[in-house]
């Protein structure tokens, strides 16, 4: 076979149920105290910093991570439920999830032990956020053009330039970016960009809010003027981010959240046409449901790769591609199933507004993260086209 | 699936590479590869991998012969092995023992019915029977007065009309009338014309999926060679993509269908869970026959719509598959049925289940 693509059928060991159970618990008393409300995925208050902490205090951030950085050394899998719950429970992981899934494991392998020592366990207690700094203004899928500037001063770097599409700049602590720190090579034209971490909220950078078309201001222009980041602050190899990048991936590109984001519109549908659906309904939500359990035993297949060592980059490709596009076209499927719903359904209000919503919220969600374009390029090189 | 150290799956490959080589069978006019090849999977147990031995089998594991099955659709193969592996279980599920020949399994889709009238003749009329031409034994799921029964029928009691699905493989029209079987005994708790179609709805998503993986293996060996506008057509950026959704699909339905096989073999009954798993399956590769066969020819232009060309041995045969015991559409509305009789509340819970 060209490709040998494989997505076994990983089955949640035991501890993972036990596990399901007490996250369940957790979010219905948050639920009940009014934290936050599930059936609201445009809350505007996106950021409920005593959330984080509780859910740190339960110990699941950085649950992967080893227990000396605060981590709990528990498994993949693990992890994977805590995220699916809070992810289906539509609460506000806003403030810790990029730190959780994304900035902890690349400081974890990069960053100088007392770095680590210093800001891993205040993630783990979900005490900060952080944000990605990869887009610019002309670099955005081609990430290896950008081109603000981090020049070599005394002890450190002098950043200069504009980062931009950054979520959560607005109430992040720290960033993980990348920089220019040497001209691109005639051979290897992804040369020259280094990996940072990045101190926010001082003077030198300049968060400015960008509008979407939901209504929301979730992402941000950052501009860094003669902004000083100091050399212990370097992540892994001058100049060599390249090489850094791919395996991250994996991690980033298969997860619950790459297929559940519209999920609540599926929720409320049924909600809605009631326990005897006419034969056009029950085979659209049929439908939806095939599609939508077999992209999570997907995703829970490449867990279990990654939880074995794994790096399945062309599987997480796949899981992403197929995951965005189905829950982008969910709210208007759910809006195709909806239109003969009875006007007395009693959460036919929340549907709508819900839909409103989701709708708007469906164009980003082929494009954040890595486009639908670039992953459809990443699979193909994995296939020996390219 | 196809594990290295699974010795039923290693055997039936190397049968398939001997007997059933795409390009050879696809020249062969005459089918005079069908007799070696059902003969050399006979002798090595294959089609009765789902019966104990004291039955008359080779008492494989179900999850065995679900890779043996997910093997099969990689070569395409057009003999009844997976309908007599289903005829074997079934007739195993009462303890009847399996005969030798090919077989096949009635009903093979949930709208048709036989029933089992009180001096133990089985009348109905079952259409949509794959290889049932062919067929030496039936082994028939029935309804009557005490529940379901399971029988063992004599192919040549019943009346067979012939007919091609849109793979040109034999599915047929059966018509008992008041035949005696050879063997009736009453089904066990739990064994039920829907079950039936869960297994063979599982079993029939596993040669979809062998197939797509198959599709895609000739469709990226196919773009590397032929060269168009100076260029392997590989090279074009449309095509690449194309592929890679092609790749998406085949990895969808091999998830699908290797997860609802797990489900099974690992299952104590046929719960909610395991009726998520193999509807699923059904629905999301016949979705994936549908779209990755629809790519696998585009890519290969108008060679792929010859009949010379093996690609059709695969995206014929994956379409046709969609029909057998209950089509997407079928396990559609039962499975969005079953969700909305559980409620909104339960959908996640259930989806979350494994």
């Amino acid at each position: 076979m060209t490709a040998a693509l494989r997505f076994d059928p990983i089955r949640l060991p035991e501890k993972c149920e036990q596990l399901r159970k007490e996250v369940r618990a957790f979010l219905a008393e948050e639920i009940a105290a009014g934290t936050f409300d599930p059936h609201k995925p445009n809350r505007e208050d996106t950021d409920v910093p005593e959330f984080s902490r509780k859910v740190g205090a339960k110990g699941w951030l950085g649950m992967t991570w080893p227990k000396k950085y605060g981590g709990q050394e528990r498994s993949f899998l693990e992890r994977y439920v805590v995220t699916e719950e809070m992810r289906v429970a539509n609460a506000p992981t806003r403030r810790f999830f990029v730190a959780d899934r994304q900035s902890g494991p690349v400081l974890l392998k990069y960053a100088p032990e007392h770095i680590k020592m210093d800001i891993l366990p205040r993630i783990c207690r979900g005490e900060i956020c952080f944000a990605i700094g990869m887009s610019e203004p002309n670099s955005g899928s081609d990430l290896f053009a950008a081109k603000t500037r981090a020049t070599k001063t005394d002890g450190g770097y002098l950043i200069n330039g504009t980062k931009i599409w950054t979520s959560s700049a607005h109430i992040a602590d720290y960033m993980i970016a990348i920089f220019r720190t040497s001209p691109p090579t005639k051979e290897n034209r992804r040369h020259g960009l280094t990996q940072f971490l990045v101190k926010m909220k001082q003077p030198g950078i300049k968060v400015n809010p960008i509008g979407q078309i939901t209504g929301q201001y979730e992402f941000n222009e950052v501009v860094f003027t003669d902004f000083f980041v100091p050399d212990d602050h370097v992540l892994g190899e001058v100049d060599g981010a390249w090489k850094q990048a791919t395996s991250e991936l994996a991690y980033e590109r298969s997860g619950p959240e790459r297929f559940l984001e519209t999920y609540y519109v599926l929720t409320e549908l049924v909600r809605a046409v009631g326990p005897n659906p006419d034969t056009r309904s029950a085979e659209g939500i049929g439908r939806l449901v095939a599609q939508l359990h077999t992209m999570r035993r997907m995703s829970v297949s490449v867990a279990g790769m990654l939880q074995a060592g794994k790096e399945p980059v062309v599987e997480a490709s796949i899981v992403k591609d197929i995951g965005t596009v189905w829950e982008q076209q969910l709210p208007h499927r759910v809006r195709d199933l909806a239109a003969f719903v009875e006007e007395t359904a009693t959460n036919r209000e929340t549907l709508e507004r819900q839909l409103d919503f989701a709708i708007k919220t469906a164009p980003k969600l082929t494009i954040q993260g890595g486009t639908t374009e670039v992953l459809r390029g990443i699979i193909a090189r994995g296939l020996g086209l390219r | 699936m196809a594990e290295s150290d699974n010795i039923v799956v290693e055997t039936a490959e190397k049968i398939f590479a001997d007997l059933a080589d795409p390009q050879t069978i696809n020249n062969d006019k005459k089918a005079s590869w069908q007799a070696p090849l059902w003969q050399a999977l006979s002798e090595a147990g294959l089609p009765l991998s789902w019966v104990p031995e004291d039955l008359g089998g080779s008492g494989a594991s179900l999850a065995d012969g679900f890779a043996l099955l997910n093997a099969a659709g990689r070569f395409a193969v057009a003999v009844p092995l997976a309908e007599t592996m289903l005829a074997g279980w079934l007739l195993a599920q009462a303890k009847i023992a399996s005969p030798e020949g090919e077989m096949t399994v009635l009903p093979a889709s949930p709208k048709d019915r036989i029933s089992v009238d009180a001096d133990g003749a089985l009348t109905g009329r079952c259409r949509g029977v794959p290889f049932a031409k062919s067929a030496k034994h039936f082994a028939v799921l029935a309804h009557g007065k005490n529940g379901v029964s399971i029988a063992l029928v004599d192919a040549s009691k019943a009346r067979t009309e012939s007919g091609l699905n849109v793979g040109y493989d034999h599915s047929d029209t059966v018509t008992l009338d008041k035949v005696q079987p050879v063997t009736i005994k009453a089904a066990p708790d739990g064994v039920d014309q829907t079950n039936l179609m869960l297994m063979g709805g599982v079993a029939r998503s596993l040669q979809i999926a062998g197939a797509l993986e198959s599709m895609l293996d000739i469709s990226v060996r196919y773009s590397n060679e032929r060269v168009a506008f100076e260029k392997k057509i590989s090279k074009f950026q449309a095509v690449q993509h194309n592929l890679a959704r092609l790749a998406g699909e085949s990895a969808a339905a091999l998830a699908a269908a290797t997860s609802a096989a797990d489900a099974i073999a690992n299952a104590g009954s046929f719960d909610d869970e395991v009726y998520l798993e193999a509807a699923a399956a059904k629905i999301r590769c016949a979705e994936a026959a549908e779209k990755g066969g629809g790519i696998a020819h585009q890519v290969h232009g108008a060679i792929g719509f010859t009949i010379e060309h093996i690609l059709h041995r695969y995206s014929l045969r994956a379409l046709a598959w969609r029909d057998d015991f209950g089509s997407e559409s079928y396990w559609a509305v039962e499975l969005g049925k079953l969700v909305a009789r559980r409620g909104a509340d339960e959908l996640w819970p259930l989806v979350a289940s494994r």
